[in-house]
């Protein structure tokens, strides 16, 4: 039975004191570094980060257990639809080779008017990958940690994308494992395009399962399905990344969903953008 | 004085770092990708049920600054503000022992129901402070679920804290 404790009989006064003091002061430490994080101060950011670089090896530890178990619970299930899946593997097969056959011939057909035009090529990416070991966030984030850091080449501010789209941003990179901070939280901001209509608007999070799109002109005509691609403004994503469709447009709110879904997030692509630079400071770096 | 030998004293010594380092491996399963759609978002709040528990069962072996550090790590790896998840769980922690007396030797259902309000308490205090943190109104919808599923596991999460506790009782 549960009875246990019988120790500590009946607290002594002053140790009742010190007690009450120390729930004060760590109450007081507790509400002072909300203020001093708020304010972003350096102190803070530093402690994160040194936390950070010690917690997440542990994280990568406990994380495989989970994720052996998640591969095996898929294939177990993948074997009862092996048959269904290879019909559909077909029928996708034999659509997109039809498609690469276009894009091929698109594609030489693209590099011909760029050498007629004389063009400037868009710049190439690399990319880093990372294992999805956190999906920490709780009720008020929305953030992944992967496996991925400094070390490997990630970078604050870099995009971090699945095979079906971007899913939001490296805010914080440690060496050894970052943190991505997904579209759908309430501090996520991307410049994005409507792929039909290149009507430039801004796609905000709110922490729900999908987003927002904002400032979009006033003119725009927005319907159900329309793709939204990343407009590569304000420098922070490269354009064209898929995003997203819309999903429905009422009482002025139009919502978004996105490509990439996060329930089944394993591995995550960091993007390594070489932006385009000025002329003037291209030629300052080199010798 | 009486000195024990040296391997009893170390044992003692491990044995009183348990609900510390339980409250701390709490801390990362809770942050463990699931794979499960949305569940993320309504993980059960493990280290709130590892405070409450040892806050009133053994007060002296998870004293208030290891729970305020075990916070400022869940802080940290979740990714949300600095100080929010510490002030929750040193509240708890507070709750918990101030009211131990009156929870020590009832019966289970009674240290649920009090499990239950300290739970529906915290989700409250820190959907208000993370509400004025991000200066915004925040969707209450996940943080309810995530209490509720907090309160719903507790038997079962508890029953491995009553096996650990076993282990740390004195000799």
């Amino acid at each position: 039975m549960r009875s246990r404790g019988n120790a500590q009989r009946a607290a002594m006064p002053l140790k009742g004191m010190v007690q009450r003091f120390a729930f004060v002061l760590l109450i007081g430490a507790s509400l002072m570094l909300l203020v001093l994080g708020k304010a972003q101060n350096p102190l803070v950011e530093r402690f994160r980060s040194t936390v950070f670089e010690v917690a997440t090896p542990v994280l990568e530890v406990l994380s495989q257990p989970v994720i052996a178990t998640n591969r095996l619970i898929d294939e177990v299930k993948s074997l009862f639809s092996i048959r269904d899946e290879n019909f559909r593997l077909l029928e996708e097969n034999e659509r997109l080779r039809r498609w690469h056959s276009v894009a091929q011939g698109l594609e030489q057909e693209n590099a011909a008017f760029r050498s007629l035009l004389a063009a400037k090529p868009l710049p190439s990416t690399a990319f880093i990958s990372g294992r999805v070991i956190g999906d920490a966030g709780g009720p008020f984030v929305r953030t992944i940690l992967i496996n991925a850091g400094a070390r490997s080449g990630v970078r604050t501010g870099l995009a971090a994308v699945t095979a079906d789209g971007l899913i939001g941003r490296v805010i914080e990179a440690g060496r050894r494992a970052s943190r991505i901070l997904l579209l759908t939280d309430l501090n996520s901001r991307v410049p994005v395009v409507l792929e039909g209509s290149r009507y430039r608007a801004v796609l905000e999070g709110d922490n729900s399962d999908t987003m927002r799109l904002t400032f979009l002109p006033n003119a725009a005509q927005v319907t159900a399905g329309d793709r939204v691609v990343t407009s590569g403004n304000g420098g922070v994503f490269p354009p064209g990344l898929p995003v997203g469709t819309v999903t429905s447009v009422s009482g002025g709110q139009i919502r978004v969903q996105p490509f990439a879904g996060y329930d089944r997030l394993e591995y995550v692509r960091v993007l390594q953008y070489a932006f385009p630079q000025p002329e003037a400071q291209v030629r300052d770096q080199s010798p | 004085m009486n000195k024990a030998p040296f391997s009893v004293r170390l044992g003692r010594t491990l044995r009183s770092m348990i609900p510390g380092l339980l409250l701390l491996l709490c801390v990362f399963v809770a942050a463990l990708p699931t794979g499960l759609p949305q569940f993320a978002d309504v993980t059960p709040f493990l280290s709130l049920m590892a405070v409450y528990y040892w806050g009133i069962y053994r007060p002296d072996l998870l004293p208030a600054v290891v729970v305020f550090l075990g916070g400022l790590v869940q802080d940290v790896v979740t990714g949300g503000p600095i100080g929010l998840m510490a002030l929750v769980l040193i509240l708890v922690h507070a709750v918990g022992v101030s009211q131990r007396r009156f929870f020590l030797g009832k019966s289970f259902p009674v240290e649920w129901w009090g499990f239950g309000l300290v739970t529906l308490g915290a989700g409250v205090v820190a959907w208000i402070v993370a509400s004025l943190y991000f200066v915004a109104l925040l969707d209450p919808k996940s943080i309810a679920v995530q209490a509720l599923l907090t309160i719903a596991v507790y038997p079962l999460v508890t029953r491995l804290f009553t096996r650990a506790s076993r282990a740390v009782r004195p000799a």
